[in-house]
């Protein structure tokens, strides 16, 4: 496997060590399951939940049974746009509190008034670079670095 | 196995397939159940108490085969250490590792497999 997949699969584990009272990791992709799996058992994780599920569809748990979200989601690509925002849509969805997530810093004023619109409070917590390498023939270079926020979505109380 | 549904996702998760008015909750079944050792963590608990959907958790215990360690009525207020542990014991220790969870309304099986559900459904479902 190549470097960067090792680093993969490790934000559910983050949030166990960090204190989590419990961990439910929501995922589609069979292989990243496997990567996950792999990963919970070398750290001998024992209160995180695996579901295998598509958070782009209809949702399979009830609203607000989290306390918060933590996630990486997809930047969205030509044929994907937007799935950016329905990660974070979904994730509030599911959550009473916060929610953590990774966006391309280019759209972090679109998300801003988006989410300022529905009464929710947006922080850039940290602005950082992200390196994704080549995958597709089209892209022309080896690596690119993308400019990324780290945010909170807060409710407003 | 180590990765596993636990009741907590039980108690949390619904059908989402297309014209289901309740799919709250899912039937569980099971055809291997792992017990482990989780450490106690009574504040945690104690909180979870607040949101657990109790009747659809005797239920999930009973399917494990652990029905009588919880009491048939949600406790009042809080609760002591005994049930407290009960309750630790039958959400974070006792885990589904092969079964199904089942649809209320359509019967649609979702099948459990190393502890992990395949929650996905195809387009028209």
């Amino acid at each position: 496997k190549q470097w960067y997949q090792r680093r993969v699969r490790v934000l559910s584990i983050g949030c166990a060590m960090l204190g989590a009272g419990h961990v439910t990791a929501l995922e589609v992709d069979p292989d990243a399951i496997e990567d996950l799996a792999g990963n919970l058992e070398e750290y001998e994780m024992d209160n995180v939940d695996v579901v295998q599920c598509d958070v782009t569809a209809p949702s399979s748990f009830k609203e607000g049974v989290f306390d918060t979200a933590i996630m990486n989601p997809p930047f969205g690509t030509k044929n994907n746009e937007g799935i950016d925002m329905v990660f974070l849509d979904r994730a509030l969805e599911l959550c009473r509190g916060s929610v953590y997530s990774f966006h391309k810093s280019s759209t972090r004023e679109f998300i801003t008034r988006r989410m300022e619109s529905r009464g929710y409070h947006v922080t850039v917590l940290a602005e950082m670079k992200f390196s994704i390498p080549q995958m597709y023939k089209m892209h022309r270079k080896k690596e690119v670095l993308v400019d990324v926020d780290f945010i909170r979505v807060a409710r407003e109380r | 196995a180590v990765v596993s549904t636990q009741s907590t996702g039980h108690n949390m998760m619904k059908s989402h397939c297309k014209g289901v008015t309740n799919g709250f909750p899912l039937k569980l079944s099971s055809t291997k159940v792992d017990v482990k050792e989780v450490e106690f963590n009574a504040d945690f608990i104690t909180r979870m108490l607040d949101r657990l959907e109790w009747g659809a958790l005797v239920e999930a215990a009973r399917q494990l085969g652990v029905g009588d360690s919880l009491p048939e009525m949600a406790p009042e207020e809080g609760g002591d250490e005994e049930l407290l542990r009960s309750v630790h014991h039958v959400l974070l220790e006792v885990e589904v590792t092969e079964g199904e969870l089942e649809c209320p309304e359509t019967g649609r099986r979702f099948p459990i497999r190393n502890g992990i559900p395949d929650m996905r459904l195809n387009e028209e479902e």
